[in-house]
């Protein structure tokens, strides 16, 4: 036989107070969803960077690739990420936008920010994509992209999950932080 | 005059800059025992207010920091 539990007002109120002190010293781990958008030599290191420091901060984070942000997961194509000069007023050329149409201004303007991460002793992009996996950042391709791109998962390095916008979004749901780069 | 610390393993990440010295000091610590000091040695700028923020959030306890020439040098006791 089982007896209804009878709570008083004094034990609900204390209740209450252990449920309010919990959440002000909460001591859950924090979480970061990042959406990494583009497919540029810019945009790649931010979202890496902020990735590989949230894991080392003890939190848990995911990274969701897609559209031309997909071509970072890419074996082949990560390893060619550009910056454009043309409409790119900050691009690391010093000469006139315009003149960043001509052919092989990309090329340069890549070779520049190669240049000036080397001399400052950065990770390339592949190596902190490596350490991102090996510091368990959950990196995920956008299913879509992979279809409308005509991706394959061999193409994708290893280690990557595959997921459409629902499993992400029910992940940055109970994130603190959400970033779109 | 201070007491000194003593540090059971140090880290010289000088030269580096975001997110390589607090990459690396996450790696550091996760080879140390609880309570062991690991001593940050940075020249990144940004790693004066990183390195304290990064004890913080993964649960260690910056014991001192200080100013030496060019460096930034902590002391992380693992939490």
């Amino acid at each position: 036989m089982t007896t209804a539990v009878q709570t008083t007002p004094l034990q609900d109120l204390l209740e209450q107070f252990a449920r309010l002190h919990r959440q002000a010293h909460d001591t859950e781990t924090k979480r970061v969803a990042i959406v990494a958008s583009k497919g540029t030599l810019d945009m790649a290191y931010p979202a890496l960077i902020l990735a590989t420091t949230a894991v080392s901060m003890g939190m848990e984070c995911a990274v969701f690739f897609t559209f031309y942000g997909l071509n970072i997961l890419h074996k082949r194509k990560s390893r060619s990420l550009q910056v454009a000069p043309l409409g790119n007023p900050a691009a690391p050329i010093p000469v006139p936008n315009i003149l960043g149409a001509i052919p092989g201004m990309t090329w340069m303007a890549t070779r520049v920010m190669h240049w000036m991460m080397r001399r400052q002793n950065m990770p390339s992009i592949q190596s902190l994509l490596e350490t991102a996996r090996s510091m368990g950042v959950k990196l995920i391709a956008c299913s879509t992209t992979m279809g409308v791109m005509g991706v394959k998962e061999s193409d994708l390095i290893d280690g990557v999950d595959i997921q459409g916008a629902a499993s992400f979004l029910e992940f940055a749901s109970k994130a603190h932080i959400t970033l779109f780069i | 005059m201070t007491t000194p610390i003593a540090e059971h393993q140090t880290l010289d990440t000088s030269d580096t800059l975001c997110p390589l010295p607090v990459i690396a000091a996450k790696q550091a610590t996760d080879k140390l025992a609880r309570g062991q000091v690991l001593k940050v040695i940075a020249t990144d700028p940004g790693s004066k207010a990183d390195i304290p923020s990064w004890a913080r959030s993964a649960g260690h306890t910056l014991l001192k920091w200080e100013v030496q020439g060019k460096k930034f040098v902590f002391w992380v006791q693992k939490g």
